[in-house]
């Protein structure tokens, strides 16, 4: 109930805002604040007083939806998507506070949609039925089309209906996967979409879904419908053009939760459901034995290049996500213990990091109104509490011991190493140069001498620091004392290594 | 149960005849009534099609079990029922559609309203033929009044081209079909579709009929219907007759015959030849996958450039008979399930994004993208029904579009055809592309000029939510999906 709750009260926030009048702008504002503190509130409850030493899930709701397909509407918790609600709840009300002014037409509707997407979020992360599951990921698709469509910048356009057309194409190939999925998991009329069925179902001596053909083909369907999303090289050339275009508080959307849409698609359905597709992608002999691992190592090391070689900031951290999305695909591909809690650590922290280098682009954008990093300079002197919060995310981000982003990075590389060696050796470029572009552009922004232009270039407003403080914290505490969240989900890896150990 | 003489047939026949009483009765209405009081005459027919509503519910409920009337000639059974209701509800849509746009010529009014009630007549008989002989008349009888409401706007020039390349394409797919037809009755010596079943199989086990011949003669049937689904290769009449018709008619063309179109090909194929022993003789379901896959293939990729909406919407609902088409290949109860399901699906969301085009058009006066820009400013809930109307076209969740496709593929994918589900998907994909054009216009681009708002009275948002509301929630609620499986369970099978 409590589940539902957090998920549909963003959806009942889309109704009342459609019908407050459009010129009370600040009241809508107000408004949607309250219906993403509300699935805040409970997410913190949920987190609280989640049992940390089972894996089972945990807040089951089955209802039964359309029946004459065995279709329930069926959600639930367990550690991985408990930690992922949290990420997802936080960020929506500092996303609605970071767009409280800089957003100047249609604030109605941008909030309206806003909360859609949101209850597509929450849902897809509490999903158990494979059906409900592909519903809400196709819900996000929508409002995000219009939220870069119409508030994006220049190129919004493009950027939009690329996002769009990558994303839908990524999930008809699901689709087809996971109505074969569902027609082979039983007779006629004993068929579900029931994800702890079908992962039960999988692992059954003689079923027709334990079949290594079966799982590489069906596998290979939801992968790329979540390679999209992540984005894995080669799907990942919208992720700049989205992130350029959109505006701050959806590119933080962006970046902080659909990406990890995913990575946690990855582990909840390609990983549990089909553990021998995985293991003929991941188990080290051969070519396709690496190529999950090898995807992995392309997208940190041509992220981090590609990032190296920007000079609009935003497009800088767009690349660096690519980067940091690869050390979960590498730590994932590693499925031992260490390299799995690295990547939703990774998950988990890269959303916070992110989202916090796309607040802060935006401060600056707002400011100035251009990007180019080598278009400043000397910022340092007059903005010194935005230095200081910039210093921040750009250390936790390169992966600075002490701060959370070097905890999940350190332990995916530690998970990898233990069976590909080469490309975890490999990999660890991406690290350097990680540090090389965010120290460079440290240098460029803020130190060096201050472009005149910007003699009177405000600091950062109390506004625009309520948003980075929250995520500033986690990234420290996370840093020192990980096993705060590591805790939540440690009993859900260890069930998943098991399902995988199985086979 | 044994065939009704004509006699007892008549009870059971009412809807019918009261189509044809009330269509009488408005040509008498428009003689009587001013020219500026023409309205009267789309009431009267709403009037009609009320009772002929109640008509067809009573006829069937009054009924136990399927039956035949007129000796065989036609079958009452859930199945034509449904596609009663369906074809009923887009001819109602289609009268307000016509009542609300400035299109039409006042005085020709009445004989425009009696023709659609005529060519509801022909395809409620479409949908409950059962004879070949019947089959051809029903579908005649709707293409002939097709032409004439095509061809309506008779100051247009482009309506006048649209209906004489309507009637020159359909006089030859329904030459092609009658040959057919012929060579069917020729081989099984009788024209009813049982018989002919019957007649066929042991012909072909015997080895006195070549499979191909039989081969043949469903290739040519296929012409004459997929000239009414605007199936490739016989949908080259229909962007052209789209884009002539009158907006309403072109929504009632899209929807009520295709929809017809599907319940006679539906009927012809699971009836007369959906025995397994026939289908492992005669590989038709090869052939119509391939048809299947060209048809939504052409129509997306057609409707990319357009930069009429009319005409988009046209080689669109092309696609979507692919789609449908689908559902067809190898015809089991799941896949006739789906292809009901989407056309009622197609009904609310086709009929609905054809009334925004007819709303944009009497205000703007084009049907052109550009006369959709800054729709969003100007006319915000009409913007966003378009919108609800064209994503659920594409097919993507959580609207009812995505349900019906979601059936489909699933019934194509159950029987193997892995490729088709994979074309069909793929198309889905392009299809975004110009469904978003519209889209981009109504809320990326301003409009040209400092234009007012638009004002649109209480009765056509009423409207407006007939369709969206469904095309919202249809996808939800259960019993829809068992709807579809009663029709399919009572198919004539012998």
């Amino acid at each position: 109930m409590l589940l539902s709750l957090m998920i549909f009260v963003p959806l009942l926030g889309m109704v009342v805002v459609l019908l407050l009048p459009r010129e009370s702008e600040e009241l809508v504002k107000r408004v949607t604040l309250l219906f993403t503190l509300i699935p805040l509130v409970l997410a913190v409850a949920l987190f609280i007083s989640y049992n940390r030493s089972t894996a089972g899930t945990q807040y089951v709701v089955s209802i039964p939806w359309i029946q004459a397909f065995n279709i329930q509407y069926h959600i639930g918790i367990d550690g991985l998507s408990v930690t992922l609600l949290l990420l997802t709840a936080l960020l929506g009300p500092i996303c609605v506070i970071a767009s409280w002014r800089n957003i100047e037409k249609g604030i109605k509707a941008y909030m309206a949609l806003f909360l859609l997407l949101e209850t597509g979020m929450l849902g897809f992360f509490a999903a158990l039925d494979l059906f409900l599951f592909y519903v809400f990921f196709e819900l996000t698709l929508l409002p995000m089309y219009f939220l870069i469509g119409v508030w994006g910048g220049p190129r919004r356009e493009y950027a939009a209906i690329k996002f769009f057309l990558y994303t839908l194409f990524g999930s008809v190939l699901m689709l087809v996967a996971m109505i074969a999925v569902y027609l082979n998991s039983g007779e006629p009329g004993l068929r579900t979409f029931d994800i702890p069925t079908l992962i039960t179902l999988a692992s059954t001596e003689g079923h027709a879904l334990n079949n290594l053909n079966f799982q590489i083909w069906v596998f290979l369907g939801f992968f790329i419908g979540f390679a999209v999303k992540v984005p894995i090289f080669p799907f990942h050339t919208w992720l700049p053009d989205a992130h350029v275009e959109a505006p701050t508080a959806i590119s933080v959307i962006l970046a902080g939760i659909l990406l990890k849409m995913g990575t946690y698609g990855l582990v909840r359905v390609n990983m549990a459901m089909f553990p021998q597709g995985l293991d003929h992608f991941t188990n080290g002999i051969g070519f396709w034995g690496n190529s999950l691992a090898l995807l992995g190592f392309i997208n940190i090391v041509y992220g981090s290049f590609c990032a190296l070689a920007q000079t609009d900031f935003k497009k800088l951290v767009a690349y660096s996500s690519i980067g940091h999305m690869g050390f979960v695909i590498l730590g994932l591909a590693a499925r031992n213990s260490e390299g799995i809690t690295g990547a939703i650590l990774q998950m988990f922290n890269h959303g916070v990091i992110s989202a916090m280098l796309f607040l802060l682009v935006g401060v600056l954008y707002d400011r100035a109104h251009h990007r180019e990093i080598n278009g400043f300079g000397g910022l340092g002197s007059k903005m010194p509490v935005y230095t200081g919060i910039t210093t921040l995310a750009f250390m936790a981000s390169l992966g600075l011991p002490g701060l959370s982003g070097f905890v999940g990075e350190a332990l995916s590389l530690l998970g990898a190493y233990d069976k590909f060696k080469l490309l975890t050796i490999l990999s660890t470029i991406g690290i350097v140069v990680g540090a090389a572009y965010f120290l460079w552009t440290l240098q460029r922004v803020f130190l060096g001498n201050l472009n005149p232009k910007y003699e009177a270039l405000p600091e950062i407003n109390g506004r625009e620091i309520l948003t980075l403080v929250p995520l500033g914290i986690l990234t420290i505490v996370l840093g020192v004392w990980p096993n705060f969240a590591i805790d939540m989900f440690r009993e859900s890896v260890t069930n998943l290594i098991d399902v995988l150990n199985a086979i | 149960m044994q065939p009704l003489s004509n006699i007892e047939s008549l009870l059971y026949f009412s809807p019918e005849i009261l189509l044809v009483i009330f269509a009488t009765a408005v040509i008498l209405l428009d003689l009587v009534v001013k020219d500026s009081e023409s309205v009267a005459v789309a009431y009267l027919s709403l009037v009609g099609l009320i009772c002929v509503f109640a008509a067809v519910l009573i006829t069937h409920f009054s009924l136990r079990n399927p039956v035949s009337l007129f000796l065989g000639m036609i079958r009452l059974d859930e199945f034509s029922t449904f596609f009663k209701i369906l074809l009923l509800l887009a001819t109602a849509a289609t009268v307000l559609f016509s009542l609300r746009s400035e299109e039409l010529d006042a005085r020709l009014k009445g004989e425009y309203y009696a023709l659609l009630l005529a060519i509801t007549l022909g395809m409620f008989l479409m949908a409950s033929s059962t004879n070949l002989l019947m089959i051809f008349i029903s579908l005649e009888t709707v293409s002939l009044t097709s032409y004439i409401l095509a061809g309506f706007l008779t100051h247009s020039p482009r309506s006048s081209e649209a209906a004489f390349k309507y009637i020159t394409y359909g006089a030859v797919a329904s030459g092609t079909m009658l040959f057919g037809l012929s060579f069917l009755f020729g081989m099984a010596g009788s024209g009813d579709l049982g018989q002919i079943s019957m007649r066929l199989t042991e012909l072909l086990a015997s080895g006195e009929v070549a499979p191909l011949a039989v081969l043949i003669a469903i290739t040519f049937v296929l012409a004459g219907v997929g000239y009414k689904i605007a199936s490739v290769p016989f949908h080259m009449w229909s962007p052209d007759v789209y884009e002539g018709a009158p907006i309403p008619i072109t929504a009632f063309l899209s929807v009520a015959s295709k929809s017809a179109g599907f319940a006679l090909f539906i009927r012809f194929f699971y009836a007369g030849f959906g025995n397994t022993e026939l289908m492992q003789a005669v590989d038709w379901p090869f052939m119509l996958a391939i048809v299947s896959a060209l048809t939504m293939t052409v129509g997306n990729l057609a409707a990319l450039p357009q930069q009429n909406v009319k005409r988009l919407l046209a080689y669109s609902s092309i696609a979507h008979g692919g789609y449908l088409l689908m559902g067809g290949v190898l015809l089991t109860s799941e896949g006739i399930g789906a292809i009901l399901f989407y056309l009622v699906v197609y009904l609310f969301m086709n009929l609905g994004a054809f009334y925004v085009v007819v709303l944009i058009a009497n205000e703007v006066g084009s049907e052109m993208v550009e006369g959709y820009r800054g729709l969003s400013s100007r006319a915000p809930l009409v913007a966003w029904a378009m919108v609800i109307f064209l994503v659920s076209l594409a097919g993507i969740p959580p609207f009812a579009g995505f349900f019906g496709k979601w059936l489909l593929f699933a019934a194509v994918i159950e029987q193997g055809y892995y490729w088709l589900a994979f074309v069909g998907l793929l198309n889905s994909v392009v299809s975004l592309y110009y469904y978003a054009r519209i889209v981009k216009a109504m809320f990326f681009e301003d409009a040209d000029e400092e234009t007012t708002d638009f004002s649109f009275s209480t009765g056509t948002f009423a409207l407006l939510s007939v369709f969206v509301i469904p095309t919202i929630f249809i996808g939800f609620l259960n019993i829809f999906y068992t709807f579809s499986n009663i029709s399919v369970s009572v198919m004539p099978m012998q």
